[in-house]
């Protein structure tokens, strides 16, 4: 089986983020980078179908140098070999640019199955694996919680609001993984000292030759609207503090 | 050149979802600073009736595709449907919900029309004739301005963002030709919640719990203040990963982004990425006996105290005040 994992490599969750002065971006200086949490769910299920149905997991990453070290966890993880797409002319893609980019490099690549995260949580765009599936000509099954692959066709269940759906559809396909799906595992030891050998393509936009010219454009990063001080709520005991919160509620807030 | 504010509306079993009606009025107040007319795609099997209630949200055109193929939705289908409808009218703007379902449809149909595009916008302008959206990034830790280098411009909106506004239109309906091929999914089951709960992404109210609440069972309290509310409970990802709650139930940067009229937070201590996914409440509660708790620096009103004492006494004022 040819299974193919998308990664992406973001700040942390617990990352403040400090909008730059002139509204151009974040500034990254102070920045934990980690692995998007949902391309760990898409990592951890690759490789779960690998060690039952045999193949091989090929990491790909959109990224900058750093992106690099994203690469190396997924292969410590267990994956195979990796391939960066790496060029400064991409430092702002936008979904389009990013999922062309990893249509040219997965094009030639056999491919049964491809993951990606749901979305990514720095831009949380939530465009690239259905983008990915529209430019390969294959099906999209997006915010899966559970993958049962049956030879060539593969069964997901997808929770949409107030319902969860049971889809099928034949391979090659896309899917984008949601938390639930599993838990992703750490890298051992021996993964992480044999990742260092495992193969990785590098390559440029000129390379897989793709047109870059972004479609959607972020022209000025703010901060959120500041929220003004709140009201801490008086009361001799639980119940009347109760009593005047819902009293605000009601005629202040007119929210209930 | 490319005219007309389009809006992709969205039905489940035969009715409008609320989202529909959000994209309608926000396509409304658009089109009457450009002058555009506002049409709305209506997709699924038996539905044209339907085309009325988007009318008496703005809407002036109605494309019904009705075919037994477009029932369930399935991505394929839906994004060849709707790429067609806006190549074909050289559609300005397309405007999408930002529900599990328009997120789906609105990346492929963009990838189609190899065009850009917007998601979970929580604003949308004309500035100059061209539109700009507004959206959060890093799970609302900042927003972006978005703009477009390419027609039609795309975003999707965040449901329960934008005001659902009756103003009425004719809704001239015109019935598109849906041939599709290659559909290579299919939908084998929908099994719907039993608890019949509206979804965090679109509840008015939530009610949300974290490690405060010291196990699943003391959620019974929330449940109660829920009820009474009418509301949703939501809960921490301490709470989750604890498995005190279900992985849908997740409000945060790697759960759900939520913003409702009303989020009160229980004995949830106020995570950075926690803040993210529900800064952009209208009104928030925050029940903490920590007075040092990061989450009072977010909140409009705090309380305080243990939630345990709390929280049933503001169940039972509650009660009082909305019966």
């Amino acid at each position: 089986m040819n299974i193919i994992a998308c990664v992406k490599q973001v700040p942390d969750t617990e990352a403040q983020i400090k909008v730059k002065a002139d509204g151009s971006g974040i500034d990254d200086g102070q920045i934990k980078w980690v692995m998007n949490p949902y391309d760990e769910y898409g990592v951890e299920e690759a490789l779960k179908l690998k060690e039952k149905n045999g193949g091989d997991v090929t990491i790909v990453s959109v990224g900058p140098a750093r992106a690099m070290e994203t690469i190396r966890t997924a292969l410590a993880m267990g994956a195979d070999k990796g391939i960066h797409i790496c060029d400064a002319v991409l430092d702002n893609a936008d979904a389009f640019v990013t999922a062309s980019a990893l249509a040219a490099a997965i094009k030639g690549l056999p491919h049964d199955i491809i993951f990606c995260g749901q979305r990514a949580i720095d831009d949380d765009s939530g465009q690239v694996g259905a983008m990915l599936a529209e430019l390969l000509g294959i099906s999209q099954l997006t915010l899966v919680t559970k993958v049962d692959f049956a030879g060539s066709s593969v069964k997901v269940i997808r929770p949409i609001e107030g319902a969860q759906l049971s889809v099928e559809t034949s391979l090659p396909c896309v899917v984008t993984a949601q938390k639930g799906l599993n838990e992703p595992r750490y890298a051992s030891l021996p993964g992480i000292m044999k990742a260092k050998k495992k193969p990785v393509d590098v390559k440029n936009a000129a390379a897989l030759g793709i047109a870059t010219d972004v479609k959607a454009k972020v022209a000025k990063v703010i901060p959120p609207p500041a929220r003004a001080a709140g009201k801490i709520i008086c009361g001799d005991d639980a119940a009347q503090k109760a009593a005047e919160l819902a009293r605000c509620l009601r005629e202040e807030a007119k929210v209930i | 050149m490319a005219k007309g504010i389009f809006v992709i509306a969205e039905q489940r079993d035969g009715a409008l979802r609320k989202v529909s009606f959000e994209l309608a009025s926000a396509a409304r107040k658009l089109a009457d600073q450009t002058g555009d007319e506002v049409s709305a795609i209506l997709l699924g099997s038996g539905i044209e009736s339907l085309a009325a209630g988007l009318g008496k949200f703005g809407v002036d055109k109605v494309f019904v595709g009705d075919n037994a193929a477009l029932e369930p939705y399935v991505t394929e289908a839906h994004a060849q449907v709707v790429a067609k409808i806006l190549k074909d009218n050289d559609a300005a703007i397309a405007l999408f919900g930002a529900s599990v379902q328009g997120k789906d449809l609105s990346a492929r149909v963009a990838a189609k029309l190899a065009g850009g595009l917007a998601t979970d916008c929580t604003d949308v302008k004309v500035d100059g004739g061209k539109l700009v959206a507004v959206r959060p990034m890093y799970a609302g830790k900042c927003f972006g301005e978005v703009v477009f280098n390419t027609t039609p411009a795309m975003a999707s909106l965040r449901p329960n963002v934008f005001a659902a506004v009756e103003n009425a239109k004719a809704a001239a309906v015109t019935k598109v030709d849906v041939a599709v091929d290659g559909v290579k999914s299919k939908v084998l089951e929908v099994q719907k919640d039993a608890s019949g709960k509206v979804d965090l992404t679109e509840a008015n109210i939530i009610v949300s719990g974290g490690r405060g609440m010291k196990g699943p069972d003391e959620y019974k309290i929330l449940e109660e203040l829920a009820d009474v509310l009418k509301g949703t409970v939501g809960a921490s990802r301490a709470a989750v990963d604890a498995g005190w709650r279900p992985q849908k139930d997740q409000v945060g940067q790697t759960g759900k982004v939520v913003s409702p009229n009303l989020y009160i937070a229980c004995g949830i201590s106020g995570a950075i990425q926690h803040l993210a996914g529900m800064s952009s409440s209208k009104c928030i509660v925050a029940i903490n006996k920590d007075a040092e708790a990061p989450i009072f620096t977010k909140a409009d009103f705090g309380v305080v105290d243990d939630l345990f004492k709390v929280v049933p006494e503001l169940t039972a004022a509650c009660k009082k005040l909305v019966a």
